[in-house]
C-alpha cells in the first residue's frame, strides 16, 4: 500500500462527512476551549474570592478595545471571502482578502501594543494586582494565538501560486481549517472583552 | 509496493532519525520512553537507599555524583533532605509523563494503530514526527534542571503553591518541559483519533475494532480534554514565579519571618483544582492502553472469544467519562468543604464500578479456555490481580472517614504502585513480548522471558506491600528520613526490606534489558503471525515495510474470532472470508 493511499485528505469520509484535517481542526478547538475554560474559570474563582475587584472600565481603555473587537471581526469577514474565493475558483481575489486578514490581524496587535506600552508607562504590572495579572496572561496569550494565525496565513498566502496549482482542493480544505481558528481566536476576543472591560 | 521504491533512496537520517513513518516514530518513542523509565528507576533505587540507611553515605555513586559536576545534588555524598526531594520530584514526573504514557500512547498507540485499523500509515505523518520531537525536547528541557543551581524541581510531581511558586529555578524548566509534553501528547491525540475514525479498512466498523483500538481512542480523549486546563495552570504558575504575578499565593504570606512582597490575593487551592482535572484522568490513561493490551494478549492465548466485548467497550467509555468527575478525591484534607467532599465520594464509588466490570470481563473470559502460558501471556495473567489489589486499595482513600488517617502516608505510595507497576508496567512488558516478533521478526527469548517475570513479580510484591503496612502504621510519605519520628523508626526494618527487593527487581531488569537487545540478533526468526492471532497486524509482511500493507485489506469479522467451529485452525483472521 503506498503512502498516497491515505485517504479523505481532499474528500469527505462518506460517513463522517468530513475530511482528516477538518476533523483535525474541530479537536484542536476543542483542547483550545478547555485551555481557555482553565483561564476563564481560574479568573471566576479568583474574583470570586478577591474582596474588591476593580471594573475594567476604570483602568482599561475601552474604546481601544472597542475598536480592536471591530477589526478581528471584520477580519473575520475577510477570511471568509478568500475562502469563498477559493471555492469561486478565483486566486487574485484569495490573495486579496488574505492580505487584508493578515494586516488587519496586524492592525489589532498594534492597538494592543499601544494599549500595553501605556500600561506599563502607569506602571501597571502583571504583578500590581490579580486583575492585572489575569488581564495580560489572558491578552497575552490571546496575542500568541493571534501571531500564530499571523504565520499560518502568511504561510499559506505564500505558497498559494504552488499550491492551488497542484492540489486545488487540498489547498481549499486547508483554508477552510485555517478559517475556523482564525473564527475561534476571534470569539476568544469576543469573551474577554466584555469579561475584562465592561464587567 | 510498486509504487514505493522510492522510498529506498532514503538515507539512514531520513528513515531512522527523522522518519515520518508510524512505525519508525513509535519505535523512537518506545526507546526513548525506557530510557526515561530506566532514569526514572534509578532515581527510585537512590531514594531507596536513603530511606534503608537515612544519612549514609551512597557507596560508589555518592562519590560520582557527589563531586559537583550536577550543582547542589548529593553534596556530601548522601541523599540530603533536598536532594531526596528533588528525586522524589523528578521520579514521579519521569516515571509518569516521560516514560509510562509516552510507552502506552506515544510507542503502542503508534505503531499499533494504524496496523490495527488497516490504514497505511498515520492520518498526519508529519504532525506524528512533531509530537515524537516535541516530547523529546520537552523530557531533555526538564532534565536539564538537574546541572541548574537549586537543582531540579522538587515540590512533589504535583507541584504544589505556594511552595513550588518559591522553589529553584529547576521548577521554571519543570514547568516548560511539561507545556512541551502537553503539547506533544494534544498533537499525538488528534493523530490517534482522526486515525482511528477516518482510516478504518473498508469492512471494519467501530465494533469490529480490536478493544486495544478502543483503550486507544478513549485515552487520546482524555488527554485532549484533561491536558489543557493542567497547560492554563502551569501557565499561571510560569506567570507566578516569571512575572510576579499572585494567581496561586494568598495575601499574608510569611517567609523566614519576613512577609513576603507580593500582591497576594491568590489561591493555592486553584492550582490543586485545575492540576487534578488533568492528573485524576491521567491515571486512566496510565491504565487504559494497559487494559487495551491485556486484552489482546489474554484473548488471543485463551484461544476463545472475549466474553462480553461491548460490555467492555462501554465500560471504557464509560470510565473515561467519570475519569473527569473524580479529581476532588485528591483533596478531602484541604478544607474545601463537606458539599464538596460528598460529591466526590460518590462519584469515586460509581468509578470503581465500570473498572470493576473490565476486571471482571477478563477474569471470565479466562474461563474454561485451553491457556497458553507464553511470556506475554504471564504478565498479562498477572496484570490481572496486581490490579485488582491496586483498585481495592484504593477504595478507603476515597472516602473520607478513612482517607483521614490514610491520607499523604505509605499506604497511598503503595496503593497508586500497584497500578502503575505492577500494573501498568507488566502490561506494557506483556505488549512488548508479544508485538516484539512483528517488530523486529524474532521473538525475545522466552527462557529468559520466564525468569524476568518470576523475578519481577516477586520482588515487586515485596516491594509495594510492605509500603501498604507501611501506611497503615502511618508512616509519612516524602519524609527524607523515616526514622525522624517514633512510629517510622519502630518498623525502619521493613524499608531495609523493601530496598533489598527494589534493588533485586533493579537486577532483574538488567536481564530484560539484555534479552531486548540480543533478540535483535540472535532471538529465534518468527513467521507474520506467530501467535496465530486473528487482529490485523498480523496481516503485514515482517516487519511492515513503510505504507504496511500489501493491498488494502478487507475486513469481513470481529476481532477476536478464535475456535469457530467448523474450521481446521482453532483462529479466524478478520481479513480472511470464511
Ligand atoms: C517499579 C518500581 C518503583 C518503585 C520501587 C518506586 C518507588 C517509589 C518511592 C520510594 C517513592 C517515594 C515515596 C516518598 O518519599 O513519598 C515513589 C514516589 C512516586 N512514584 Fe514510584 N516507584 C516505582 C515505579 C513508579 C512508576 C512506574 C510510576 C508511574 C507511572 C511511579 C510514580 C510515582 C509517583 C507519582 C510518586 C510520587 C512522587 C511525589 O511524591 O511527588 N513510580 N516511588
Ligand atoms: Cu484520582
Amino acid at each position: 500500500m503506498s503512502l498516497d493511499l491515505i485517504k479523505y485528505i481532499e474528500e469527505p469520509h462518506p460517513l463522517t462527512g468530513i475530511t482528516n484535517s477538518k476533523l483535525a481542526m474541530w479537536l484542536f478547538l476543542a483542547t483550545e476551549v478547555m485551555l481557555f475554560g482553565g483561564l476563564f474559570s481560574a479568573y471566576i474563582i479568583l474574583r470570586v474570592g478577591a474582596p474588591d475587584w476593580p471594573h475594567g472600565s476604570e483602568y482599561l481603555n475601552v474604546p481601544l478595545a472597542t475598536a480592536n473587537t471591530m477589526v478581528l471581526i471584520i477580519s473575520s469577514v475577510t477570511m471568509v471571502m478568500s475562502w469563498a474565493s477559493l471555492a469561486m475558483k478565483s486566486l487574485p481575489k484569495f490573495k486579496f482578502y488574505m492580505t487584508m486578514t493578515i494586516l488587519l490581524a496586524c492592525v489589532f496587535l498594534v492597538i494592543k501594543y499601544i494599549e500595553y506600552s501605556h500600561k506599563f508607562h502607569l506602571e501597571l504590572y502583571p504583578s500590581t494586582n490579580n486583575f492585572f495579572g489575569i488581564y495580560f496572561t489572558l491578552t497575552g496569550l490571546h496575542g500568541l494565538h493571534i501571531i500564530g494565525g499571523i504565520l499560518v496565513n502568511t504561510y499559506f498566502l505564500l505558497t498559494a501560486n504552488k499550491s492551488w496549482a497542484e492540489h486545488p482542493k487540498m489547498f481549499t480544505g486547508r483554508i477552510e481549517a485555517a478559517g475556523l481558528y482564525w473564527h475561534f481566536v476571534d470569539l476568544v476576543w469576543i469573551f474577554l472583552f466584555p469579561v475584562l472591560y465592561l464587567l | 509496493m510498486s509504487q514505493d521504491h522510492h522510498h529506498q533512496e532514503l538515507g539512514f537520517i531520513q528513515k531512522y532519525i527523522f522518519s515520518v513513518d508510524h512505525k519508525v516514530i513509535g519505535v523512537q518513542y518506545g526507546v526513548t520512553a525506557l530510557i526515561f523509565l530506566f532514569l526514572g528507576f534509578c532515581m527510585m533505587m537512590l531514594m531507596r537507599w536513603q530511606l534503608a540507611y537515612p544519612g549514609e553515605e551512597v557507596p560508589i555513586l555518592g562519590g560520582l555524583l557527589g563531586s559537583g559536576w550536577l550543582p547542589d545534588f548529593m553534596s556530601a555524598g548522601d541523599v540530603d533532605a533536598s536532594t531526596y526531594n528533588t528525586l522524589g520530584a523528578m521520579h514521579g514526573t519521569v516515571m509518569i509523563f516521560l516514560g509510562v504514557v509516552p510507552l502506552g500512547v506515544g510507542a503502542f498507540g503508534n505503531y499499533l494503530v494504524p496496523l490495527q485499523v488497516g490504514a497505511p500509515d498515520m492520518a498526519f505523518p508529519k504532525l506524528n514526527a512533531a509530537s515524537y520531537w516535541t516530547y523529546f525536547a520537552g523530557g531533555v528541557v526538564m532534565m536539564l534542571g538537574f546541572f541548574m543551581p537549586g537543582g531540579a524541581a522538587n515540590s512533589g510531581w504535583t507541584s504544589y503553591p505556594p511552595l513550588s511558586i518559591f522553589a529553584s529555578n529547576g521548577q521554571t524548566v519543570w514547568l516548560v518541559g511539561m507545556v512541551l509534553l502537553i503539547t506533544s501528547s494534544l498533537l499525538g491525540s488528534v493523530n490517534i483519533i482522526v486515525t482511528i475514525i477516518q482510516l478504518r479498512a473498508p469492512g471494519l466498523s467501530f465494533f469490529k475494532l480490536p478493544f486495544f483500538v478502543w483503550a486507544q481512542l478513549v485515552t487520546s480523549f482524555i488527554l485532549l480534554l484533561a491536558f489543557p486546563p493542567l497547560e492554563a495552570a502551569g501557565v499561571l504558575q510560569l506567570m507566578d514565579r516569571v512575572a510576579g504575578t499572585s494567581f496561586f499565593l494568598p495575601t499574608g504570606l510569611v517567609q523566614s519571618n519576613m512577609p513576603l512582597e507580593i500582591a497576594g490575593g491568590g489561591n493555592s487551592l486553584l492550582w490543586q483544582h485545575l492540576f487534578w482535572f488533568l492528573a485524576h484522568p491521567e491515571v486512566y490513561v496510565l491504565i487504559l492502553p494497559a487494559i487495551g493490551i491485556v486484552t489482546e494478549i489474554v484473548v488471543n492465548n485463551t484461544r476463545k472469544p472475549l466474553y462480553g466485548y461491548k460490555t467492555l467497550v462501554y465500560s471504557g467509555i464509560f470510565l473515561g467519562f467519570m475519569s473527569f468527575l473524580v479529581w476532588a478525591h485528591h483533596m478531602f484534607m484541604t478544607g474545601m468543604g463537606e458539599t464538596m467532599s460528598d460529591f466526590f465520594q460518590v462519584t469515586t464509588m460509581i468509578i470503581s464500578i465500570p473498572s470493576v466490570v473490565v476486571l471482571t470481563v477478563l477474569i471470565i473470559t479466562l474461563w474454561g479456555g485451553s491457556i497458553r502460558f507464553n511470556v506475554p501471556m504471564l504478565f498479562a495473567v498477572a496484570f490481572l490481580p496486581m490490579f485488582a489489589i491496586g483498585g481495592l486499595t484504593g477504595l478507603p482513600l476515597g472516602l473520607t472517614a478513612s482517607d483521614i488517617y490514610f491520607h499523604d502516608t505509605y499506604y497511598v505510595i503503595g496503593h497508586f504502585h500497584y497500578v502503575v507497576a505492577p500494573g501498568t508496567l507488566f502490561a506494557l512488558f506483556a505488549g512488548i513480548y508479544y508485538w516484539y516478533p512483528k517488530v523486529v521478526g524474532r521473538k525475545m527469548s522466552s527462557f529468559w522471558g520466564k525468569i524476568h517475570f518470576w523475578g519481577s513479580l516477586i520482588s515487586i510484591n515485596l516491594v509495594f506491600f510492605p509500603m501498604l503496612l507501611q501506611g497503615i502504621s502511618g508512616l509519612n510519605r516524602r519524609m527524607y528520613d523515616p526514622t525522624f519520628y517514633e512510629h517510622g523508626a519502630s518498623i525502619q526494618s521493613l524499608n531495609v526490606i523493601i530496598s533489598y527487593a527494589a534493588w533485586a527487581l533493579g537486577l532483574v531488569q538488567l536481564i530484560f534489558i539484555l534479552n531486548f537487545f540480543l533478540s535483535i540478533k540472535f532471538g529465534k526468526k518468527v513467521g507474520d503471525n506467530p501467535w496465530q492471532a486473528t487482529t490485523l497486524e498480523w496481516a503485514t509482511p515482517t516487519p511492515p515495510p513503510h505504507g504496511n500493507f500489501l493491498s488494502e485489506p478487507t475486513v469481513y469479522h470481529g476481532p477476536y474470532e478464535y475456535s469457530v467451529p467448523g474450521r481446521t485452525e482453532d483462529y479466524l483472521p478478520q481479513h480472511v472470508q470464511a
